[in-house]
């Protein structure tokens, strides 16, 4: 009885984070509200779900991840059902129930990037950064450095093959790197933090 | 002129708004818009599918139904399209297969089930299943009715490639109180999800996940409660939504179903009733389109219970003395004894309550017996409750219509008699197939200053244990019979099992006291063998059942009266066709 209950709990377990403490808590706010509303106004009438996934980008920008109650809002603002919400943050790997860190690298591990050396850095920065690369399997993988400025994450494609090995600080492209050039990168926003 | 006689299958198909298809190399004729799926199937080729349901939308999800496909070529500029002898074009197939539900019938198209290109694409689609599907068919309640099994015996490949480790999910998950979700066991054709949300209109059900990891589920704190829920127990090819009613009872394949009718109220649901050995074990809806569609109401579903109850009268039941205690009784000297009594009842002093629940065959018997004895205050019970607006009416009554047309009764004199069994100008009463205590609103003290209180009843109530003599009837699975529903279809019972104990069917005990009532009516009835020459001189008395018999009712019903009542379900599905 007990993995089955976790199999359908597991769907909105707060998962812990140490990277909580840079982004706001979600609180649904009438000035959120707004904002979905004008997300759902783009769309015809009856077809509010197709705003579900605009909505959730908008949140996951906000607060970092999608958490539970986040889920429920979204439902409501779409007037859809949760478990539709949470089909969709289930199905896409780039969204996210687990808060990140403050700054989120994503290491490009497709082909190109992987052979020309995207594959050694991601061991390499989990190991500069105190992260446990056994995170980085399993349904969402993310690593969290313990201080919670940092997290990792191997992704697909990033869409700038000629010149790997690519990864992506939060949203800044970053392009043919080493771990030199890796080891700069990260004190460069070791600082800014 | 020969031209002229010589007319083209196309155009001969036109005409009828048909187009020609030519299927395992036969050509057959299927209205225009015909689904692939259902053109093969009503011809009796069987198309497997998993994701396909003829009353939800088409998914095209699972690929189980794929079928080889062609149509003549494509014609040059200026190039006339050329026929065979028999009419038709030449048939260009295409390299891969198409899905045959999501798909509809064309003109001189052809259609191939049995080819290497479809048992190819049927072989590597169940492999694809078979990958991450548990080995639990041993314990699981879906087999020997499980599609997945079906079709791996038929179109699957004896050995297995898959070496990796299967992908585990959530197993025994109570997602309802009546429903039990096996994810593993799942292969995603998302009938149930569409089934809450196009028939039920509850978004319960949803996936999550991606890939192989891909899951039904419901939203944690959301259930699936609804009073539908286990329809979707039925539609799953696979065991992956199981009944907690019915889980790990009885192998299905152990069990005979028998169709009959839901008795539980007006709309009289076509179900099937499973048991083995007189034992009930669980009840399906049977499809039929114009009372149930596919569907029925999961408390309608398990109201079963009190068939193989312990509350069961099994022999009849005789006071030999005021104030003394029922005994059981032999059937021969109980019946002599009871039609010996009611022949002294004075018919002013006596009143017949029947059931509403009766068949149309008892309901003429009681009004026969009425007759017989002079007895002009006779009625039912009705019985009524809240709609819901699907396929639960308000009448709970499943033979009201039935007892308008044959007694000419609706319940509207039970006041008359319930006020003269108060003061004492009823003195003597039978009662069939009712607890007069419970709708019928007569306190079990006025019961007892009766002087005669005859019932045949099932099971034990109030109204048996105050009775002088209970003669042991059945309930609706142990006998045959018809039933005229809310919207005047005449339906058809069916017996399940045999009476239990020494119980009669109430029909064979009504013929039995109007056999032994004497009198000089005509008496086929008393004569009438079974329910079936029962309804044959019930067609020759009233108009509404002119030409009815039993074969002609069959196991789909007939309408034989208006009575401008419907059914919401059907009427939506209706109009969205």
């Amino acid at each position: 009885m007990t993995e089955s209950t976790d199999a359908i709990s597991a769907l909105t377990v707060e998962h812990p984070s140490p990277g909580k403490k840079y982004y706001p808590p979600f609180q649904p706010t009438a000035d959120l509200e707004k904002e979905a509303k004008e997300y759902v106004s783009m769309y015809p009438e009856g077809k509010e779900l197709s705003a579900v996934l605009p909505i959730i980008h908008m949140i996951q920008g906000k607060f970092g991840y999608i958490c539970p109650e986040s889920m429920s809002w979204i439902a409501q603002q779409c007037k859809c059902t949760e478990i539709h919400v949470a089909g969709i943050v289930s199905f896409y790997p780039g969204i996210r129930t687990r808060c990140p860190g403050k700054w989120h690298i994503r290491v490009c591990h497709t082909i190109a990037c992987a052979l020309s050396g995207g594959e050694e850095l991601i061991g390499y920065i989990c190991e500069k950064l105190g992260i446990d690369p056994k995170e980085l399997s399993g349904d969402e993988p993310m690593g969290i450095s313990p201080d919670g400025l940092w997290s990792i994450e191997p992704v697909e494609c990033l869409a700038n093959c000629g010149f790997g090995p690519n990864l992506m600080v939060n949203d800044t492209l970053y392009s043919q790197m080493d771990k030199e050039k890796v080891d700069k990168l990260l004190a460069e926003y070791a600082e800014k933090a | 002129m020969s031209s002229q006689q010589e007319q083209l299958p196309k155009d001969a198909a036109a005409a009828e708004g048909k187009v020609n298809v030519q299927i395992n190399g036969k050509w057959y004729r299927f209205p225009k818009g015909t689904r692939i799926a259902d053109a093969c199937n009503s011809v009796g080729i069987h198309v497997p599918c998993f994701c396909y349901h003829p009353k939800l939308s088409v998914a095209g999800s699972c690929r189980m139904c794929l079928v080889e496909q062609g149509m003549p070529p494509r014609l040059a500029p200026g190039a006339t399209p050329t026929y065979n002898d028999d009419g038709y074009q030449t048939i260009q197939w295409m390299p891969r297969a198409v899905v045959a539900c999501a798909n509809t019938v064309a003109e001189n198209m052809g259609i191939r089930t049995d080819g290497t290109v479809c048992r190819e694409a049927r072989r590597a689609v169940l492999e694809f299943l078979l990958t991450n599907h548990p080995l639990d068919c041993p314990i699981c309640d879906q087999a020997g009715e499980c599609k997945l099994q079906e079709y791996t015996a038929d179109y699957g490949q004896p050995s297995h490639r898959f070496t990796e480790a299967k992908i585990k999910k959530g197993k025994n998950i109570s997602i309802g109180p009546r429903v039990n979700l096996d994810q593993e066991r799942c292969v995603l054709c998302r009938r149930c999800v569409r089934f809450m949300k196009e028939i039920v209109g509850e978004e319960i059900l949803g996936v999550v996940g991606r890939g192989g990891h891909n899951a039904i589920a419901c939203f944690p704190g959301k259930t699936l409660d609804s009073n539908y829920s286990m329809n979707v127990v039925d539609i799953c090819p696979v065991g992956a939504m199981t009944s907690k009613d019915f889980r790990f009872k009885m192998r299905v394949w152990f069990l005979k179903s028998t169709p009959t009718i839901d008795t539980n109220c007006g709309t009289g649901t076509n179900i099937f009733i499973w048991s083995r050995e007189q034992q009930i074990y669980r009840i399906t809806p049977r499809q039929n389109d114009a009372v149930n569609s596919c569907w029925m109401p999961d408390n309608h579903r398990l109201n079963y219970k009190y068939i193989n109850s312990e509350k069961r009268i099994l022999t009849p039941l005789v006071k030999t003395d005021v104030g003394a205690p029922q005994r059981p009784g032999a059937w021969e000297p109980t019946l002599r004894a009871v039609s010996e009594q009611l022949r002294r009842c004075n018919p002013k002093q006596t009143a017949i309550i029947v059931s509403a629940r009766l068949t149309n065959e008892e309901l003429y018997l009681a009004g026969n017996l009425a007759q017989l004895l002079g007895i002009s205050q006779l009625d039912i019970v009705p019985r009524s409750g809240e709609p819901d607006g699907m396929l639960i009416c308000a009448d709970r009554n499943p033979n009201t219509t039935g007892a308008k047309l044959i007694l000419d009764k609706d319940g509207r004199t039970l006041d008359d008699i319930r006020l003269g069994i108060k003061n004492g100008k009823i003195r003597h009463l039978i009662v069939i197939g009712e607890d007069v205590t419970a709708e019928a609103a007569i306190p079990e003290s006025h019961l007892s200053k009766l002087d005669y209180l005859l019932v045949i009843d099932h099971s034990e109530t109030a109204t048996t244990r105050a009775a002088d003599v209970v003669l042991p009837g059945v309930t609706f699975a142990e006998k045959y019979g018809t039933m005229v529903n809310i919207t005047g279809r005449l339906q058809r019972l069916n017996k399940a099992i045999e009476p239990l104990g020494a119980s009669r069917a109430d029909w064979d005990i009504l013929r039995s006291l109007l056999q032994g009532s004497g009198g000089d009516m005509s008496l086929l009835t008393a004569r009438a063998q079974s329910p079936m020459e029962i309804l044959d001189e019930i067609a020759a008395q009233f108009p509404a059942f002119k030409g009815v018999s039993w074969a002609a009712v069959g196991n789909s019903g007939i309408p034989i009266t208006e009575t401008g009542e419907t059914i919401p379900l059907i009427e939506r599905e209706q109009t969205k066709q």
